[in-house]
C-alpha cells in the first residue's frame, strides 16, 4: 500500500512538471499596451543611428523610429525603453521577446528575413558597406587594397561581402575580425590594420571617434547593397504593419510638407491626404488598433523623415551625411512609401 | 673556597655572518652563481622600476581637462583621464542624482562584511542571516528602484564597478549553497543524484565560462517559454552563478572528505538523521575547513566577472575600455593609463582577498593542533 | 537503500526529465513557432569569410566545418605552446621563490603576487591594446638580420620550403633519433647493472655530424628560404605570427606560470626535509640535490594541481575572441554563428569540443601521473 502511494507521488510529480503551461504567445501591441512602454532594441552605441549621450538619453535615426512607433501606440514618444543589443544577441533578443522592435542598423538580407523567424519592415536608410583608410596612404579607390588588413565587426555581413568583393577582384586580404565595434575602430586606429570596413554611414560615424579624424578619408566606392530597417518577430502582422507604417507616415508626411512645426496648421489643411495622413479622414489607425491621430502624434513628437535624417546624421551633424540615395523618390533617390489611403 | 663555575663569555659571531655584510654574504653572494644572478637580477629590477617610476610620475600628466594635457613630447601615465572619468568608471551611466543610493548600499554591505570576516567579533549567525536574507534585498530594492519613491534604474545603465560587484557578490552567494548540495550530492549514496551532480559539476568545469556567457546571452531566451524572459544582467548572473557553484562544489567536497568518518558514525549513533549529521556536524566542520578555498575560488570568480565584458554588460574594465573611444581623451597613453588603473583596482581586491585566506588557513591550521 | 532513499531518487529523476523535457518543448516550441532553422546541415555549406590565421589550407568556398577544424587548430596551437612557455617559467619562478638568494626570491614573489591578481582578459588587452599598439607600421618595421620584421602586424619570419633531395636530410634525422634512443637506453641498462655513468652526448654529436655531412655530400643543400618583404601594404613571404597570437600566448603564458610557480613551490616544500639533507650528506651539490632528489618526487605532489592549471590555460584561451584571435569561439561559436544563427547546435558543439579537450587533457595527465607515482614507489 505505501509503496503504491510513493510511486504515485512520484509520478504525480512527474506529470505536474511536464503539464506546466507554456504561455501562450500573445500579441505584441496588447503586450505592449499593458507594460506602458515599447521595449526598442538599439546598438551599443554609434553615433547618428543610436547612442547614448553622457547623460544616458539615446539619439539617432534609429532612435527615433522607435520613438515614432511608441508615439504611434501611446501617442508620446517618451514610453520607450532602450536596450543595447550586440550583433551576435539581436535577433535572439526579438525572438525571445526581450525586446518588441529592433532598430539596430541591421541589414535586410534574405536568410535573415527567411530562415531567423523574423521580419523586416522596410528601409529607413539605405546604405553600402564601404572601406575607411589613413589619408596619409593617398589612396583613392578600394581597387588599391590588395594585400591590405582589414579590421571589422566579428558576425555581420561586411565580413561575408568583404571577402566576396576580394576574392571578385583577385586580390588578398587579412581580415581582423572583433566582437566589438569599439574594439575593432581601437585596432584600426593604433594601425593593427589598413582598412577599416563596415556600412558607409558607420564609417562616418566610427571616424568621429579616432584621434584625429581628418587624417582617415572613407573611399567612394560601395561593394554592397546594404539596406538598413527595423526588424519584427515574425507571424506577428498587426504589430509589423504599426512599424512599418511609422515609418510610412514619416516619410509621408516629408512628401507632404508636414513637419513638427507646422502640424499644428496642417490640421485645418484640405489636402484629403494629409486629412489622411493625420487621421481627420478614415480610419487608418483603428485598423492597426490604434489610435486614428496616431501619425499625428509621430510627426508632432519625432517629426517628418527629413527632420529625423537632418537632425541625426545630416549635413549639419558631426557626420554630415548628405541625403543621397535616401532622398525622396521625387527628388531622385530611393525612399518611397505607399500612400496611406 | 667555592669555585663557581664561569662560562666564557661566547665569542663574537664571525664577521661573515653578522650584520648587512654578513646578511649579504649568506642572501646574495653565498656562491659566485649567487653572485652572477644577484647581480643580473639588482640590474633587471633597476631598469623596471626606472621605466615604471617615470612613467607613472616623472613622465605622467597629473591635470588637465581634455586630451591636451598629454600629448607631452616624452609622456607618461595620463592620469587626468581616469580623474575625469572616475565617476563612470565606478558607477557607470548610474544617473548621478541616484548614486548616493549605490553608496549607501556599498556602506551598508561593508559594515556588515568587517565583522564577518573578523573572527574575534561574535555574532556571527545573525550577522551571516542578515547578508544572506535582508541584505540582498535592500540592496536590490535600492539599487533598481522603481518602489518607495525611488526612480527605476535600467540595469542597463549599470556599470563600472558597480556591475563587476554585483556579478560577483551575487555570484558567490547564489553559488555557496548552489555548491554545497551539488557536493553533498555528489558524495551520496544514491547512485542517480550522485551521477546528475557529477555531470552538472564536470560540464560545467570543463568548458570555459565564455560559452557559459554566450549560452546565457544568446541561448537561453530560447529554452524559456514564449514571453518569458529576463534581463541581460540577470541572465549573466544565472551562468556566472551555475559555473561558479560547480567549482565551489568541487571546494566543498575536498572539505567533505577531509571529515573523519568517525564523525558521521558518531553523530548517526547519536539517532541523528542525514540532514541533521549533515547540517549540525559536518558541514559545519567542512565549510570552516574550507574558508581558504572558499575565498580562492572567490577571487577567481571576481577575476572572472570582466569577462561579462564580451557579452555587452559595462563592468570595470568594459567601462574602462569603453571610455578610450572617445576622441576628447584619445593620446598614445590613454589605454595603457586605463588598463594599469583598472588592474590597480582588482589588484587590490584579490590581492586583499588571497591576504585574509592566508590568514584564515593560518588560523585553522593553529585551531587544530 | 531504504525504501526513502528509492523514492527521492525517483522524484529527482523525474524533476530533471520534466524539466529538461520542459526546455526542449520550449526550445521546440519557439524554433518552430518563429521558423528557425535547425540541425547540423549548415556545417556543409559555405562559409564565405576570411580568416587571419589557418593552419591547414582554407579559403572562402570551404564549409563552416572546415571553419569549426581551424578554429580548433588554432586554439590548440596557442594552448600547446601556452602550456609549454607557462611550465617552463612557472617552474624557473616556483625554484627561485624558494631560492637561498634573497632578491631572487622576491623578485619571484612580487611577480607572482602581481600575475595572478589581475584578471587575464585584462592582461590580454594590456598586451594587445595597449603594448602591441607601440609597435611601428610595417614600413617603419623593426628588421632582425634583413630576414625577420617586427611591426604591428605581428612578425614575419623566412620560412623554409624544401625541395628534391629534403627526404635525405628526413632519413638523418631519423637516425639520429634512433641513434640517440638506442644510446639512452644502453647508458641506462650499463648505469642499472654496474653504475658507471656512459658518454651520451658525446657519441651523439659526432654520429650526427656524420649522418648529416653524409646527406649534404648525397643531396647537397635541398631548401630554399622564403624571406618575407615588404609590398603593397604588408609583408609578403615567409610566415607570419599574428599579433592577436602573440598577445593571447603572451597573457596566457605569464598568468598561468605565476599559478604553476605556486604548485611548484608547493611541491617543492612538500618533499621531507631529511631528504633533502640525506642528499647533501651524499654530498650532491644544491643544485643536483635539487633535480636529483627533491623535484622528482615533488612531482608527485605537483601533477594533480597542474593538470588543472593546463584545462584552465585552455579554456582561458577562449578570450581570443576580445582581441580577434581566430579561435574556436571567435570563428565557430561567434562568426558562424551570427551568420548561421543557430545557436544551440553552434554552442553545443563548442561545449562538446572544450569538454572533449579536458578529458583527453586529463586522461594523458593520469596516465603521466601514473607512471610517477609507481616510480616512486618502487
Amino acid at each position: 500500500m505505501k509503496k503504491l502511494a510513493e510511486i504515485f507521488a512520484a509520478s504525480a510529480a512527474l506529470t505536474l512538471l511536464t503539464l506546466l503551461p507554456v504561455r501562450a504567445a500573445e500579441d505584441t501591441l496588447q503586450v505592449v499596451q499593458q507594460r506602458g512602454y515599447v521595449k526598442c532594441g538599439v546598438s551599443q552605441g554609434l553615433p547618428g543611428f543610436s547612442n547614448p549621450d553622457d547623460k544616458g538619453n539615446w539619439n539617432g535615426i534609429d532612435v527615433d523610429l522607435c520613438r515614432a512607433v511608441a508615439a504611434a501606440v501611446f501617442g508620446t514618444d517618451e514610453k520607450v525603453k532602450f536596450t543595447p543589443l550586440s550583433a551576435k544577441e539581436r535577433f535572439t533578443a526579438l525572438q525571445s521577446g526581450e525586446v518588441d522592435l529592433l532598430a539596430r542598423n541591421t541589414t535586410w538580407s534574405m536568410h535573415r528575413d527567411t530562415a531567423l523567424g523574423v521580419d523586416f519592415t522596410g528601409v529607413n536608410y539605405y546604405d553600402g558597406q564601404g572601406f575607411m583608410v589613413r589619408a596619409e596612404l593617398g589612396i583613392t579607390s578600394t581597387k588599391e587594397l590588395d594585400g591590405a588588413s582589414l579590421c571589422t565587426n566579428l558576425g555581420t555581413t561586411t565580413e561575408l561581402n568583404a571577402a566576396d568583393y576580394f576574392r571578385t577582384h583577385n586580390m588578398q586580404y587579412e581580415m581582423v575580425a572583433f566582437e566589438k565595434a569599439d574594439e575593432a575602430v581601437s585596432a584600426y586606429n593604433t594601425g593593427r590594420c589598413d582598412a577599416y570596413t563596415t556600412d558607409q554611414s558607420a564609417l562616418y560615424a566610427q571616424r568621429l571617434k579616432l584621434t584625429d579624424p581628418k587624417a582617415h578619408v572613407v573611399l567612394p566606392q560601395i561593394i554592397s547593397k546594404e539596406p538598413l530597417g527595423p526588424v519584427v518577430r515574425q507571424g506577428d502582422n498587426q504589430w509589423g504593419d504599426i512599424v512599418r507604417w511609422s515609418h510610412n507616415a514619416m516619410l509621408n508626411a516629408e512628401e507632404l510638407g508636414v513637419t513638427s512645426s507646422n502640424v499644428e496648421t496642417m490640421k485645418s489643411s484640405t489636402n484629403p491626404s494629409i486629412k489622411r495622413l493625420l487621421g481627420l479622414d478614415g480610419s487608418f489607425g483603428a485598423n492597426m488598433g490604434i489610435s486614428n491621430d496616431w501619425a499625428y502624434h509621430i510627426i508632432r513628437t519625432v517629426g517628418n523623415y527629413a527632420e529625423t535624417f537632418e537632425r541625426n546624421v545630416g549635413k549639419d551633424t558631426p557626420l554630415g551625411i548628405a541625403r543621397g540615395v535616401n532622398a525622396l523618390w521625387k527628388d531622385g533617390g530611393l525612399q518611397y512609401a505607399p500612400p496611406i489611403r | 673556597m667555592s669555585a663557581t663555575w664561569q662560562p666564557k663569555p661566547a665569542r663574537p659571531a664571525p664577521t661573515h655572518v653578522v650584520g648587512v655584510w654578513g646578511w649579504m654574504r649568506q642572501n646574495l653572494f653565498a656562491t659566485p652563481g649567487d653572485v652572477l644572478l644577484t647581480i643580473i637580477a639588482a640590474l633587471a629590477l633597476y631598469y623596471t622600476i626606472d621605466v615604471v617610476f617615470h612613467w607613472a610620475i616623472i613622465d605622467a600628466s597629473f591635470s588637465g581637462t581634455d586630451r591636451t594635457a598629454c600629448l607631452k613630447e616624452v609622456q607618461g601615465a595620463c592620469w587626468p583621464f581616469i580623474e575625469a572619468k572616475f565617476g563612470q568608471f565606478i558607477y557607470g551611466r548610474y544617473p548621478e542624482a541616484e548614486r548616493w543610493r549605490v553608496d549607501l548600499v556599498y556602506l551598508i554591505g561593508f559594515v556588515g562584511l568587517v565583522p564577518l570576516l573578523v573572527p574575534q567579533i561574535g555574532w556571527k549567525r545573525a550577522n551571516v542571516i542578515f547578508m544572506l536574507g535582508p541584505f540582498p534585498i535592500f540592496a536590490f530594492l535600492m539599487l533598481t528602484g522603481g518602489a518607495f519613491g525611488l526612480v527605476a534604474v535600467e540595469t542597463t545603465d549599470w556599470g563600472g564597478l558597480l556591475v563587476t560587484l554585483v556579478v560577483a557578490i551575487t555570484g558567490i552567494v547564489a553559488s555557496l549553497p548552489l555548491g554545497i548540495l551539488l557536493a553533498l550530492g555528489r558524495r551520496s549514496e544514491m547512485s542517480i543524484v550522485r551521477s546528475l551532480c557529477i555531470g552538472f559539476i564536470e560540464i560545467f568545469r570543463g568548458v570555459p565560462l565564455i560559452t557559459v556567457l554566450f549560452m546565457a546571452s544568446v541561448m537561453l531566451p530560447l529554452f524559456l517559454p514564449d514571453g518569458v524572459n529576463f534581463d541581460k544582467l540577470m541572465r549573466c548572473l544565472i551562468g556566472v552563478a551555475l559555473f561558479s557553484s560547480a567549482y565551489m562544489a568541487e571546494v566543498i567536497r575536498g572539505g567533505l572528505q577531509a571529515i573523519p568518518k568517525g564523525q558521521y558514525e558518531a553523530a548517526a549513533a547519536l539517532g541523528l538523521g542525514y540532514w541533521r549529521v549533515t547540517g549540525l556536524v559536518v558541514l559545519p566542520q567542512a565549510l570552516k575547513m574550507t574558508i581558504p578555498g572558499i575565498v580562492n575560488t572567490f577571487i577567481g570568480l571576481f577575476k572572472d566577472t570582466t569577462l561579462v565584458l564580451i557579452v555587452g554588460l559595462f563592468d570595470l574594465l568594459g567601462i574602462v575600455q569603453f571610455h578610450f573611444t572617445d576622441a576628447s581623451w584619445a593620446t598614445p597613453e590613454t589605454h595603457i593609463t586605463g588598463y594599469v588603473f583598472a588592474a590597480f583596482v582588482f589588484w587590490v581586491f584579490c590581492f586583499a582577498m588571497s591576504r585574509y585566506s592566508i590568514f584564515m588557513e593560518n588560523r585553522l591550521s593553529t585551531d587544530r593542533d | 537503500m531504504s525504501r526513502r532513499d528509492a523514492l527521492l531518487q525517483l522524484v529527482t529523476l523525474a524533476l530533471v526529465v520534466a524539466g529538461i523535457g520542459w526546455l526542449i518543448a520550449n526550445v521546440a516550441d519557439n524554433l518552430d513557432r518563429q521558423n528557425i532553422a535547425s540541425g547540423f546541415g549548415f556545417l556543409n555549406e559555405r562559409a564565405g569569410f576570411g580568416i587571419s590565421q589557418t593552419l591547414i589550407d582554407y579559403d572562402e568556398d570551404d564549409s563552416y566545418r572546415q571553419v569549426l577544424i581551424i578554429g580548433l587548430l588554432n586554439t590548440l596551437l596557442v594552448s600547446v605552446l601556452g602550456i609549454i612557455f607557462a611550465s617552463v617559467l612557472g617552474f624557473l619562478l616556483g625554484v627561485g621563490r624558494l631560492s637561498r638568494n634573497w632578491l631572487i626570491s622576491k623578485i619571484a614573489m612580487v611577480y607572482i603576487e602581481i600575475f595572478r591578481n589581475v584578471p587575464l582578459l585584462l592582461q590580454i588587452m594590456f598586451w594587445y591594446f595597449g603594448v602591441l599598439r607601440n609597435l611601428p607600421s610595417p614600413r617603419q618595421a623593426i628588421n632582425i638580420g634583413d630576414v625577420m620584421f617586427l611591426s604591428n602586424r605581428g612578425f614575419a619570419l623566412p620560412s623554409v620550403s624544401f625541395m628534391d633531395g629534403a627526404g635525405f636530410y628526413g632519413l638523418a634525422l631519423l637516425a639520429i633519433i634512433v641513434t640517440a634512443i638506442g644510446l639512452r637506453r644502453r647508458a641506462r641498462k650499463l648505469f642499472l647493472a654496474t653504475g658507471q655513468i656512459v658518454a651520451f652526448w658525446k657519441p651523439l654529436g659526432i654520429v650526427s655530424l656524420a649522418v648529416l655531412l653524409l646527406a649534404g655530400a648525397v643531396a647537397g643543400l635541398p631548401f630554399a628560404a622564403d624571406i618575407p618583404s615588404l609590398r603593397g601594404f604588408n609583408f609578403r613571404g615567409g610566415m607570419s605570427v599574428i599579433p592577436e597570437f602573440v598577445a593571447l600566448l603572451l597573457a596566457l603564458s605569464l598568468y598561468t606560470a605565476a599559478f604553476i610557480a605556486e604548485i611548484v613551490r608547493a611541491g617543492i616544500m612538500s618533499v621531507y626535509q631529511g631528504q633533502r639533507e640525506a642528499a647533501a650528506a651524499l654530498g650532491l651539490s644544491h643544485n643536483r640535490a635539487l633535480s636529483l632528489v627533491v623535484i622528482p618526487q615533488s612531482l608527485r605532489v605537483i601533477i594533480p594541481p597542474l593538470t588543472s592549471q593546463y584545462l584552465n590555460l585552455t579554456k582561458n584561451s577562449s578570450l581570443a575572441v576580445a582581441i580577434a584571435y581566430p579561435d574556436i569561439v571567435s570563428v565557430f561559436a561567434g562568426t558562424t554563428l551570427t551568420q548561421v544563427g543557430q545557436a544551440i547546435e553552434i554552442i553545443f558543439i563548442t561545449m562538446m569540443v572544450y569538454l572533449l579537450l579536458s578529458l583527453l587533457t586529463s586522461w594523458a595527465m593520469n596516465r603521466y601521473n601514473a607512471r610517477i607515482a609507481l616510480v616512486g614507489q618502487n
